[in-house]
């Protein structure tokens, strides 16, 4: 039987930032339109506009669209009106892309922090909107988990107008693609757009990362995109850590590695604790991997968002164990991880001296760094350097009082 | 129609009073005496002090009740009140119609009162329009005009006789039978009665209703026996789960706990948090989230507070306790821990009134003493005038409480949200104008803080700080290109149906009813 309906978007108690849209095909060639907005009399005249540009765009008549509005901004009415439009005419594949804000700039960038990365909802418009507020290292809108196998063609669409039109201010702006083949075509929707670093989940093998990094690479050149698209590997199985080291030397385009510890205690078979024993080899093995390919370090998300002192504890392991980042799902915790990964006035003082070293090396023009009688080796250099760099941008010296 | 100094438009006529258009903060002076009660003698009065009567409809035959006179009520039973509704069904039981009704507050479970606007008992009301209710007159359905007036603005109509109370109903959860009274002990325990301290002073009758009537004297009486006509027995003056909850939840909104946040560093790095100074934080969940970011910085700097103004909460509490503020100023009480310190420190609480912290007919008032208060408003404009009594949609939706008072501190900040769900909060200009940018020092939101430029001091004492300062037309820019452009205006009709009385008497704005 002929379709004769579809829907999008979500309505009752509680939703908020969103919509409802129904299109049902009608006989005849008229739009019937049948909107219902919260904010009707401060947007209502808008609304009917941006509804029928979109069915305009896509050159439809013979429909009725119900919409029913809980406050939902435009990049998310349009998302949800494209949605249901292409799940009643499958055979429409063209995009509505909404204007992009003129605030959203993307630059790929290697080295920077990634101490905290937020996780939202792909398909939750309301957390997505003030999240750059909240300044976390890294926004990832997820694609994965937290969308239901039933809303991935929704959330695919959500996010790709939420990064054109939502500004995440200085924050990088990742994606979580689904483990592939899913993501591979996630990615057609999401390189594209304003995205500055891809996650790929449940990553096992190199080839993994390698398929990834192809498709990106079709996709860049076709949409003539310049800058180089990020990438970070999650491993979350014992295969995956076994295969840790290639997969982290698997593509250019790594930055980061990181381990998602849920799937992975489940998979080797051990019970999730608070201490983390069941974990740590894993961990040490990202870790080690990661460093070996100059790539960061970053541990898993802490979930528990009641609990700060518990997150305090976790992040300073985290840190001990050689980890530069950790994972979060709520705007507080960013700051407890952020405050736990700042260098302490030991680590600055030390690296301040060194700094000083390699100042008079310099000057001497020698290549050998010495600290009184001992000889300052390159790692440590470097590691003095992250240091005072973080030290830096968290306010604890000055530009230029280093010395 | 005639237009104030802000260029809002205003009706001639107010309820049969001509329109003193609002002129300036400051500018209008008014002349001659205040006003007073007719003079009573105690010859009238039972010599063993004893007025109980069996009931409100027997007080109300007594007190001479009939068409057209004024009644009054006060809101510490805030949502749990159980009097006000009681009042005009008895009122209606005895047939008086046309009856103007001045709370100093209502709640939504105030609702059944449009009965009454409908059935003819109650000619309008001029006090705060929530909910149904605003929406009520919202519509154009209430026979007079609405007037909203600010706590301190309404101990100044009764003062300078701009509204004459013929009773006064005061509902005490501790009374004895001369009249008596105070709100921190029995069931009802509200914590303060002093928002029904003018209609006691200026009304020609008094009745207190009580569910807790003890052996004279009560003690300690914040209500004077000496004021009062009659006192009447019920057996359930208010829900005690209601009179003090609802509003003392700290707020779990990310955004806005950054918001109060915010707000405490500014606070901390303008130089006003200081050995000896003073802040008033408003009931709100972000308001309450402020001081608790406060405390934290208070206690790290080592630094302690002179005196806070409540509302009493457990939070405010917490800081008397720990010594980190000398006096708790109240004016009202919000939560059951506020009722309770009230009771076991009643030398660090400071019972307050309308007349003392507000009133603009005293010799100063207290408001203007506080070195920062943090309100909230509905909209705030690129002038930083600010609305608190309607939505941007026009209807009327909240009283002006203190508010408009509290503006009066040496620093007046803003707590918003730049918009909510689709609904812009810094705009153009304001829907409804109820409070005067000039009066207006420092606007807090997610997207940054703005500062009255009128605030130049304040500009300078911040310039060194990492706070995120911005000018609120950046501010309102982003806002716009979030929620897709500028907002319509409302639909407004061609009816006023509200006033909004400046805390001097003279009208700041009026509402016209909204075509739904």
């Amino acid at each position: 039987m002929e379709t004769k309906s579809a829907t999008c978007g979500r309505k009752g108690e509680g939703v908020r930032s969103d919509c409802f849209v129904k299109i049902e095909k009608i006989s005849g060639n008229s739009i019937e339109l049948d909107i219902s907005s919260k904010v009707e009399r401060l947007y209502g005249d808008k609304i009917r506009e941006d509804v029928l540009q979109i069915l305009n765009f896509y050159n439809l008549e013979g429909i009725k669209l119900t919409l029913q509005d809980f406050g939902a901004l435009p990049f998310v009415l349009f998302a949800r009106i494209e949605c249901a439009i292409k799940r009643l005419f499958p055979e429409i594949k063209r995009d509505f892309l909404p204007p992009l804000n003129k605030g959203v700039k993307t630059k790929c960038i290697r080295e920077r922090f990634r101490r905290s990365r937020l996780y939202l909802p792909g398909n939750e418009p309301k957390f997505m909107i003030n999240a750059g507020i909240h300044k976390p290292d890294g926004i990832i809108l997820d694609l994965e988990d937290s969308v239901s196998p039933d809303e991935k063609d929704a959330a695919r669409i959500l996010v790709r107008n939420a990064l054109r039109s939502i500004n995440f201010y200085e924050s990088e702006k990742m994606v979580r693609i689904n483990q592939l083949p899913m993501g591979l075509g996630d990615l057609e929707e999401i390189v594209p757009q304003p995205v500055e670093l891809i996650l790929i989940p449940k990553c096992e093998t190199e080839e993994d990362v390698i398929n990834v990094d192809k498709k990106i690479s079709e996709l860049e050149e076709k949409s003539g995109r310049k800058e180089k698209i990020l990438l970070m590997p999650i491993i979350e199985s014992a295969k995956g850590i076994m295969n840790a080291y290639k997969i982290a030397g698997a593509s250019k385009r790594n930055v980061a590695l990181t381990i998602g510890l849920e799937d992975y205690t489940a998979d080797i078979g051990a019970e999730r604790t608070e201490e983390g024993r069941e974990s740590f080899y894993a961990r040490s093995v990202i870790v080690n991997a990661a460093k070996s390919f100059h790539l960061q370090a970053i541990d898993t998300v802490y979930s528990d968002v009641s609990n700060m002192e518990g997150l305090k504890k976790a992040t300073l392991e985290a840190k001990s164990l050689g980890f530069e980042g950790k994972g979060c799902i709520h705007p507080r915790q960013i700051k407890v991880i952020h405050e736990a990964f700042k260098p302490t006035e030991k680590e600055v003082e030390k690296a301040m001296k060194i700094a000083k070293a390699i100042e008079e090396a310099k000057k001497r023009g020698s290549g050998v760094i010495s600290l009184g009688s001992k000889m300052v080796d390159p790692p440590v250099v470097k590691r003095a350097e992250r240091i005072l760099k973080l030290a830096k941008e968290m306010g604890l010296i000055q530009e230029g009082k280093n010395d | 129609m005639i237009k104030n100094v802000l260029g809002r438009e205003l009706p001639d006529e107010i309820n049969g009073r001509k329109t003193i258009p609002f002129m300036g903060v400051g500018k209008y002076r008014p002349e001659g005496k205040k006003a007073a009660p007719p003079i009573p003698t105690c010859a009238d009065y039972p010599p063993d002090g004893n007025k109980v009567v069996s009931s409100l409809r027997e007080a109300f035959e007594k007190c001479g009740l009939r068409d057209g006179m004024t009644i009054s009520a006060h809101h510490h039973f805030r949502n749990g009140d159980k009097v006000i509704n009681k009042i005009f069904d008895v009122a209606h039981e005895m047939g008086v119609k046309d009856l103007t009704f001045i709370p100093s507050a209502l709640f939504p479970c105030h609702e059944p009162l449009i009965d009454h606007l409908k059935n003819g008992t109650i000619h309008h009301i001029e006090g705060s329009l929530n909910g149904p209710l605003g929406r009520f007159c919202s519509e154009g359905k209430m026979r007079g005009m609405g007037v909203l007036r600010s706590h301190g603005g309404r101990y100044q109509a009764i003062q300078d006789g701009e509204v004459h109370i013929d009773i006064a109903v005061i509902a005490a959860p501790c009374a004895d039978p001369f009249g008596n009274a105070n709100g921190v002990f029995g069931k009802s325990a509200c914590g303060l009665l002093g928002f029904a301290l003018a209609d006691s002073q200026y009304a020609d009758r008094v009745i207190v209703v009580t569910d807790n009537l003890v052996d004279f004297p009560c003690a300690p009486f914040q209500i004077h026996g000496n004021l009062v006509d009659y006192v009447v027995v019920m057996d359930e003056i208010g829900d005690p789960t209601k009179i003090v909850s609802g509003t003392t939840q700290i707020t779990k909104s990310p955004d806005r706990l950054y918001i109060a946040e915010l707000i405490a560093r500014f606070i901390r790095d303008s130089g006003i948090m200081r050995d000896g100074f003073s802040f008033q934080a408003g009931a709100g969940g972000t308001s309450l989230a402020f001081a608790v970011f406060l405390k934290e910085m208070m206690k790290e700097a080592g630094v302690k507070a002179r005196f806070i103004r409540g509302g009493s909460n457990k939070y405010l509490v917490e800081m008397l306790e720990e010594g980190l503020t000398d006096y708790i100023l109240d004016g009202q009480t919000f939560d059951l821990a506020g009722v309770e310190s009230i009771r076991n420190h009643p030398n660090k609480h400071i019972t307050t009134s309308p007349f003392t912290s507000y009133n603009y007919h005293s010799k100063g008032n207290f408001a203007s003493m506080v070195d920062a208060v943090v309100l909230g408003a509905t909209e705030v404009d690129i002038n930083f005038n600010a609305n608190v009594v309607t939505h941007s949609d026009g209807v009327l939706l909240h009283g002006i409480g203190g508010w408009q008072n509290c503006l009066f501190s040496k620093c007046t900040i803003l707590a918003v949200p730049s918009f909510r769900d689709r609904i812009p909060v810094i705009v153009d200009e304001v829907t409804t104008l109820c409070g005067p940018g000039e009066l207006i020092d420092v606007i807090v939101t997610e997207r940054g803080i703005a500062i009255n430029p009128r605030r130049e001091d304040l500009i300078e004492s911040v310039k060194n700080s990492d706070l995120p300062i911005r000018k609120i037309e950046e501010i309102k820019e982003e806002v716009e290109d979030i929620c897709g452009g500028k907002p319509q205006k409302p639909n407004w009709g061609d009816k006023f149906v509200a006033a909004i009385k400046w805390v001097d008497g003279t009208v700041i704005d009026a509402v016209k009813n909204v075509i739904f």
